[in-house]
């Protein structure tokens, strides 16, 4: 490693691989390291033995949930939305070739006292309890309106302009009520509050096309999920990032990190690089990041699906706040067997909300009321961190920790903008690319 | 190395649609294993192309190699996954291996070290690959064998204890090459293996605004 590169990446979390693949496809040279053993920081699939490590304390897994193996459990439970940013890079970067996915099985939503389907067709829509008939006809002209919506083209936009306008005005407009509006605002445009209701309705008319886009591709619900869990994203970048001549280093504690004549030193074990710029997760720099706030996460392992699903063998529930007197949603994300993250027969399901409490646990209750009954929990409350400055001037270029969202949006934009501080441009996703060169 | 990497990029081939075209025969992958400099990508490229390059730079730039093994009954296309150098400092990713239906662990017959690193290659495709796979040991470098430091013994008792195809080969002179991946395709299983991925997805290009020439979308 006593060499100088172009980038020296520290974290193997997915953030870190997708840019050191970008950067090493851009024919920068790149050294990569991660102080873990392992592939995917906070962002990794743990086995079972690497789960007790880290919750346990080392204690051995408990027997009866089987081979250690069988298990790749994600610390940041999130989906793919099938049409978005993250199915892009995956496309524009050729990366799934590496990847198997499959389609998640359903989309629910807590409606008190109960969980309900989101609706995935019109006849579902129809017979959703979800809303009343009145509803459903002035739900129904709101999803034209938005499927009908492009940003370029002022003939769509019905003379409204919602980039000025807020969502709150625009669902008046429409007429809906508050049930449709926290169904639309949580279920569908995936918010974690109701921050968005005050803010320039495009946005949030955006998210809802997206949901629909997703919807329309596999039509069984939105999402897809790779096989062997979330930790095989970063290892999938990462090849593209060594294909590309990216160098990995596991196992590497970074002893110090200096600067000098405009560029960055790193030590470690007795061996030096230095770099033009340095890309890192929040942990590599505890000085120049801040905590914004908590994340509770709860690795639920169940013997059955949960209960009211339709045996969902993977689905998403959202609890939307207002349903339990919050201020964030609360998310439930259940994978199992046929997604190759535990034997058969078991079910994991992580519970995750933005902490608004001190005895955040608590904070969970009406999501373990939903799961029928709980094996094991395994428990975490991260701090959500977020650089202090854009990288400019020192050339650290650190990520923020993954937020509490459902989904890869924000953590694929927060790549987008690190992509653009870096290079000075944008990153153009190009979808369309012939996925196969050689049978063309 | 320019040209090289050329070639070997003509050569992905894309599974889903591979399924389509060839479905009278099977696919399978296949990833090499081994310490760096043991003769990973010759013995893919001899396999392949039929050559050999006194000096084989490291691997960058290559993804997958297609080869097809014809048997009597069938044919087997093997899809070769390159490590990416990958394995220099052990940091090779269970991805890498998880799905693969064969793996060859080689080493270099002039180094025990690389033999010892052989074995826990086994070990580990044994506790995390598919457990069906057909694992075969090499022992490379055939054609330097007046510098053998690993017996021939040694590693055979080794690989029947484990189940293990084995074969000494040289990349160089082409001994034992094609042999190695006749002997893994009569061992793979006839029909193709139903993995746990049922079910699984293509992911196909997305065109979102069929209106414009070139679809993108950097906002």
């Amino acid at each position: 490693m006593d060499e100088h590169y172009d980038a020296i990446v520290l974290g193997t979390g997915f953030k870190e691989c997708v840019l050191s693949g970008l950067l090493s496809v851009e024919g920068k040279k790149v050294l990569h390291m991660d102080r873990n053993g392992y592939y995917g920081g906070e962002s990794a699939s743990l086995n079972l033995v690497q789960l007790f490590e880290k919750y346990r304390g080392g204690a051995k897994p408990t027997e009866s949930l089987g081979n250690t193996r069988d298990y790749n459990i994600d610390l940041v439970p999130k989906f793919i939305l099938s049409s978005g940013l993250l199915v892009k890079m995956l496309l524009h970067t050729q990366v799934t070739r590496y990847l198997d996915f499959k389609v998640v099985d359903g989309s629910f939503v807590y409606k008190t006292p109960k969980i309900q389907k989101v609706p995935a067709t019109d006849a579902e829509a129809l017979s959703s309890p979800l809303m009343g008939f009145f509803e459903k006809f002035a739900c129904k002209k709101f999803f034209v309106y938005v499927q009908n919506y492009e940003e370029n083209n002022p003939a769509t936009h019905d003379k409204l302009d919602l980039k000025t306008m807020t969502m709150r005005q625009l669902f008046a407009k429409f007429t809906l009520k508050e049930d449709t509006i926290d169904f639309i605002g949580h279920a569908l445009a995936l918010y974690l509050n109701d921050d968005y209701l005050d803010k320039p309705a495009l946005e949030a008319v955006q998210r809802v096309k997206l949901y629909a886009d997703s919807l329309q591709r596999y039509s069984i619900s939105p999402y897809i999920y790779p096989m062997y869990g979330l930790g095989e994203l970063p290892q999938a970048f990462a090849r593209l990032s060594a294909i590309y001549g990216g160098t990995y280093m596991l196992n590497k504690p970074i002893d110090k990190i200096s600067f000098e004549d405009g560029k960055v030193r790193v030590e470690s074990q007795g061996e030096t690089a230095t770099a033009d710029v340095i890309i890192a997760d929040p942990s590599y720099f505890p000085d120049k990041v801040k905590n914004t706030g908590k994340i509770i996460r709860s690795i639920c392992v169940l013997n059955a699906p949960i209960p009211n699903t339709n045996n969902a063998e993977s689905c998403q529930i959202i609890i939307p706040q207002k349903q339990v007197g919050r201020k964030s949603d609360i998310y439930i994300g259940c994978i199992s067997f046929p997604h190759c993250v535990c034997p058969k027969g078991k079910y994991i399901a992580i519970v995750s909300t933005t902490v608004e409490t001190a005895d955040p646990e608590k904070e969970l209750a009406p999501a373990y009321a939903l799961l029928g009954p709980i094996v094991d929990k395994f428990i975490s409350v991260s701090p959500y961190y977020v650089p202090l400055s854009d990288g400019q001037q020192d050339k650290v270029f650190i990520s923020e920790s993954y937020d509490a969202t459902s989904h890869f949006e924000t953590t694929c934009e927060d790549i987008m903008k690190i992509y653009k501080r870096i290079l000075k441009k944008d990153l153009v996703l190009v979808t369309d690319k012939p996925q196969s060169p050689e049978e063309q | 190395m320019v040209v090289l990497n050329e070639q070997l990029f003509d050569c992905e081939i894309n599974s889903i649609q591979f399924y389509k075209i060839q479905y009278n025969s099977f696919k399978d992958n296949l990833v090499l294993l081994g310490e760096a400099a043991v003769g990973k990508s010759s013995l893919v490229l001899r396999f392949v192309r039929g050559h050999f390059l006194d000096y084989q730079e490291s691997t960058i730039g290559a993804a997958f190699l297609a080869q097809t093994v014809c048997l009597n009954d069938t044919t087997v296309k093997f899809e070769i996954w390159d490590t990416a150098g990958q394995e220099r400092y052990h940091t090779l990713a269970p991805m890498y291996y998880r799905g693969a239906q064969a793996a060859i662990v080689v080493y270099d017959i002039r180094s025990q070290d690389s033999f010892e690193r052989a074995i826990k290659w086994v070990k580990e495709l044994q506790r995390q690959g598919s457990p069906n796979i057909v694992i075969a040991l090499a022992g490379n470098k055939l054609d330097l064998a007046a510098k053998r430091k690993v017996e021939t013994s040694e590693a055979q008792t080794y690989a029947e204890e484990n189940g293990l195809l084995f074969m000494e080969t040289s990349a160089k002179t082409a001994q034992n090459v094609n042999e190695l991946f006749v002997e893994i395709a009569k061992k793979l299983p006839k029909t193709p293996n139903p993995r746990p991925g049922s079910g699984r997805l293509p992911i196909s290009p997305i065109d979102n605004n069929p209106q414009k020439k070139k679809p993108c979308c950097s906002s």
